[in-house]
């Protein structure tokens, strides 16, 4: 059977991506964020997942106005960096599991979580990002990925608690899916940030610090967690960390946490990472 | 009577709801047209012309035209949709959110290297002691 073996969260700015791909990683700007993950890149080529189900948002990418699903999951065998304005990252294809990506579908609906299926999905920095962080610039991407996107651009967002459910059901999903493969679950975004309007720049360092505790130790509490907590004191776009409870959720109550990184700034946002180890045998 | 939603008193915050994203439709969806490059040139080659091929108000054209970016959240633009102007104009994030809170570029770096704007303030409406 499939084993949920780990969780990571990470934050997913676009200035990173933009920062490895023109050379500036190195930079005093940049150096320190890179530095941040360097114990996650060595430690997931011991890893070898072979399959991240991958949790993030669309920023208008691939949805416009026209679609707005608040949970969809992308069924497809590759999916294509996307061109968000600035022209495509120079990154890999990214490629898909289609067979166990259509399990976990049927499991999750069947569950009450109406998705919605998508076969046609470009994914933008959300999702690139983070492959970026934890595995440098490779050719091909190592491992296989399943896209799961969250709609965090019109409110409301799915609430924490259902995130957190969520989770637990799309573990349920990979426990049952019949393949000896090793999967990890990520959840991007965040952390404290706000880019548009007069407050800007907005970062809230203690609650980052809260949340990421709360995280590891308490997250059926942080479940409960009003959007208006986030939006006030995570500024506007830093609602985007109910999708770290989506991961929290999959993995097992008490996990064990191998690192940690938060830093200010990246662009106009706070970076925050965890890698959660599960405790089950594995 | 509806009564404002637990948002309406963040300072400086316009949250993308049902209501913001009805006002700003045609405005967002010419935005995501920018996703294209031709789309790009096009706008670029006469702006006015570009936009008068959209159902948006005057009023929203006339804050596309000046890159009034609080105008254009004001009357129903989202930010990730807005994105897509400034990518045309071949500007960054950071460039866009400066622009916003009326701080020169350098001010706003500063002040994200600094650790951001803090929250002691910039919580609730009618504070004191902002930014």
């Amino acid at each position: 059977m499939a084993r949920l073996s780990a969780g990571i969260g990470t934050s997913h700015v676009p200035a990173i991506g933009a920062a490895l791909d023109n050379g500036r990683s190195q930079e005093p700007y940049w150096k320190p964020i890179f530095a941040g993950y360097e114990y996650s890149r060595h430690w997931i080529a011991q890893e070898k997942p072979d399959v991240v189900f991958l949790v993030y948002n669309d920023h208008a990418t691939t949805f416009s106005l026209d679609f707005i699903p608040t949970f969809a999951i992308g069924c497809a065998d590759a999916f294509q960096p996307a061109d968000e304005g600035w022209g495509a990252r120079p990154v890999p294809v990214v490629e898909g599991h289609a067979e166990m990506a259509g399990h976990i579908t049927q499991s999750l609906i069947l569950d009450d979580f109406d998705l919605t299926i998508v076969n046609k999905l470009d994914v933008d920095h959300g999702l690139t990002v983070p492959l970026s962080l934890m595995f440098g610039q490779p050719a091909a991407w190592p491992c296989r990925v399943i896209p799961f996107a969250v709609n965090v651009v019109q409110y409301p967002p799915p609430s924490g608690a259902r995130c957190f459910a969520l989770g637990r059901a799309i573990r349920k999903a990979i426990d049952s899916f019949d393949a000896d493969l090793n999967v990890q679950i990520w959840g991007t975004g965040g952390m404290s940030h706000q880019i548009q309007g007069p407050r800007a720049g907005f970062i809230n360092r203690e609650f980052d610090q809260a949340f990421l505790d709360q995280l590891v130790h308490d997250p059926a509490a942080l479940a409960r967690k009003p959007h208006i907590d986030y939006i006030r004191n995570a500024g506007a776009e830093g609602i985007e960390l109910v999708m770290w409870l989506i991961m929290r959720g999959a993995l097992d109550p008490e996990v064990d946490e191998l690192h940690r990184f938060y830093h200010v700034p990246a662009s106009n946002t706070a970076v925050g990472h965890l890698i959660l180890k599960n405790r089950s045998p594995s | 009577m509806k009564s404002p939603p637990a948002y309406a008193d963040i300072p400086g915050t316009t949250i993308f709801d049902a209501e913001m994203a009805r006002k700003g439709y045609h405005l967002n969806q010419f935005c995501m047209s920018l996703m294209k490059a031709e789309n790009r040139q096009a706008f670029l080659a006469d702006q006015r012309a570009y936009l008068d091929k959209w159902k948006m108000t005057e009023a929203q054209k006339q804050a596309a035209l000046a890159r009034d970016y609080n105008a254009m959240i004001s009357l129903g633009g989202n930010i990730y949709f807005l994105a897509k102007i400034f990518a045309t104009d071949g500007k960054s994030f950071q460039y866009a959110a400066a622009l916003m809170t009326g701080m020169s570029q350098e001010d706003y770096l500063q002040m994200m290297i600094g650790g951001g704007r803090t929250p002691k303030g910039n919580l609730y409406k009618g504070e004191p002691d902002r930014g």
